[in-house]
């Protein structure tokens, strides 16, 4: 076989890290504005859809999705800790979780069965409105199932306790057993439930079996068969992020401008 | 077509399977079958990934030093492995969220590698760019007749629409939760390697 000088095999090295460096970096940069397009199209289709303003699967034009989003969704940011809405913010461009990672944005949580470990300063929550009334109000959850984290939403009705809807839209759940989160059926329990009870305790929960209709049987939601830590999980984080821990002071001060006005 | 390139393009669906008789990339076999839907643009990743680095690495065979040839298909598996990746979340995001970490994956996959190494380094490009399409068809085959299976034994469903109407929504079928499964996977391979063997007796080992 050929052999090769040192100069040779460095020279032959470094053309190929060259070559190849500019066709990922060109495709990167080339790129980039269609996936943070994608991103940002998914999160508001995932925002109407725990709405019940499109149906899951649903096809949509992008241009349909913006419309609808821009139409009837309002979002602002929010100080965690406070509940207090913070204009400085813009909820468009905010990335909760990169600033979750990011130590000056964040916070370490409290000890927690959430899995949560840190906690951003901020926070971007949605309303529904109509006609300048805000009917619903939609707030990011996300924490630990089985395998995965899951990100997703709840809609709650104004009176910050009934609630209207459910979704995730990421999670590494096993398929056809926890990955059901995202099945419709199970997701169309949730609407008519109360996540706090008469004396203001957090009460929703995922039970192991079926629970009743919502009218007789508020508080509870029927476990996914197959998957019991994934429905433990469920129940976990829409606990913590309904406590004070998470959107506690926000959901104070939404029923407090309620009582006001 | 000259006899060794039709070999070089049809050997692996059958004869010489990757999965089923060289038991290369037997992981993201796993992984991606679940759905028919992830299993059909897995095999196209990984059949762009592998004719494009197989056609690459051919092209510069002679130039590549031997003493750095690893490292240097590495980085070139790599660099397209990540520009796929990248394809695909510009233009199949909801897929390619699916997919997650198994197209960054598609780079330690062994038949990337083996046909690079086994085949490209000693052939011209066009016979190596038949190689590699037949090895990605071969990977294929089998990543669809098991996503077939398991989506439409564990769920019920094809290409995510219902075909099977399950219990849960009021119909008949009781989906089979171990196919959806990893070991449902490691079953429907089983079974395809003992049919392919008993159709062509030659490949059977003593």
């Amino acid at each position: 076989m050929q052999q090769h000088s040192n100069a040779y095999i460095i020279g032959f090295a470094a053309a190929v890290c060259l070559v190849c460096s500019i066709v990922v970096s060109s495709a990167a940069v080339a790129l980039r504005p269609r996936q943070v397009a994608n991103k940002e199209l998914d999160r508001q289709k995932q925002v109407l859809t725990v709405a019940g303003l499109i149906e899951t699967g649903q096809p949509l034009a992008a241009g349909e999705v913006q419309q609808l989003f821009d139409e009837s969704i309002v979002a602002r940011a929010i100080e965690l800790a406070t509940g207090a809405y913070d204009e400085s913010v813009d909820p468009s461009t905010y990335d909760q979780r990169k600033a979750t990672k990011d130590p000056a944005m964040s916070r370490p949580a409290d000890p927690n069965n959430a899995g949560i470990r840190r906690l951003p300063n901020k926070a971007v929550v949605y309303q529904k409105v109509v006609d300048g009334e805000v009917e619903m109000l939609i707030l990011p959850i996300e924490g630990a199932g089985l395998w995965s984290t899951l990100y997703g939403f709840i809609a709650l009705a104004p009176d910050t306790s009934t609630i209207e809807g459910i979704t995730f839209y990421e999670h590494g759940e096993t398929p056809g057993l926890g990955g059901e989160v995202d099945n419709a059926s199970w997701k169309a329990l949730w609407p008519g439930r109360e996540a706090f009870d008469a004396s203001g305790q957090i009460a929703i929960e995922v039970i192991k079996g079926h629970a009743g209709p919502p009218a007789e049987d508020p508080y509870r939601v029927d476990g996914l068969s197959g998957a019991t830590i994934t429905g433990r999980g469920v129940s976990h984080l829409v606990r913590f992020w309904l406590s004070e821990d998470g959107f506690g002071p926000y959901l104070d001060q939404v029923r407090a401008s309620e009582g006001g006005a | 077509m000259k006899l060794k390139q039709k070999q070089a393009l049809l050997d692996p669906l059958f004869n010489d399977n990757p999965i089923a008789t060289q038991v290369l990339g037997i992981c993201s076999a796993l992984a991606v079958t679940t759905k028919l839907e992830t299993s059909v643009v897995m095999s196209l990743a990984v059949i762009a990934v592998l004719t494009l680095s197989n056609l690459s690495i051919s092209l510069i065979r002679n130039l590549i030093p031997p003493s750095i040839r690893i490292i240097v298909q590495l980085t070139i598996i790599a660099s397209l492995v990540i520009v796929t990746d990248q394809l695909l979340q510009a233009f199949l995001f909801d897929i390619s969220k699916q997919l997650s970490v198994f197209v960054g994956l598609i780079i330690t996959n062994c038949i990337i590698m083996g046909r690079a190494e086994a085949f490209a380094m000693q052939n011209p490009p066009f016979e190596s760019f038949l190689d590699g399409l037949g090895n990605g068809f071969g990977y294929s085959l089998i990543l669809i007749v098991v996503g077939f299976f398991r989506e439409l034994i564990g769920t019920g469903k094809l290409f995510g629409h219902q075909v099977l109407s399950v219990v849960t929504e009021g119909g008949w079928y009781q989906p089979n939760g171990l196919f959806v499964l990893s070991p449902g996977a490691f079953f429907l391979i089983g079974v395809f390697i003992w049919w392919l063997r008993s159709w062509k007796p030659e490949l059977q080992e003593d």
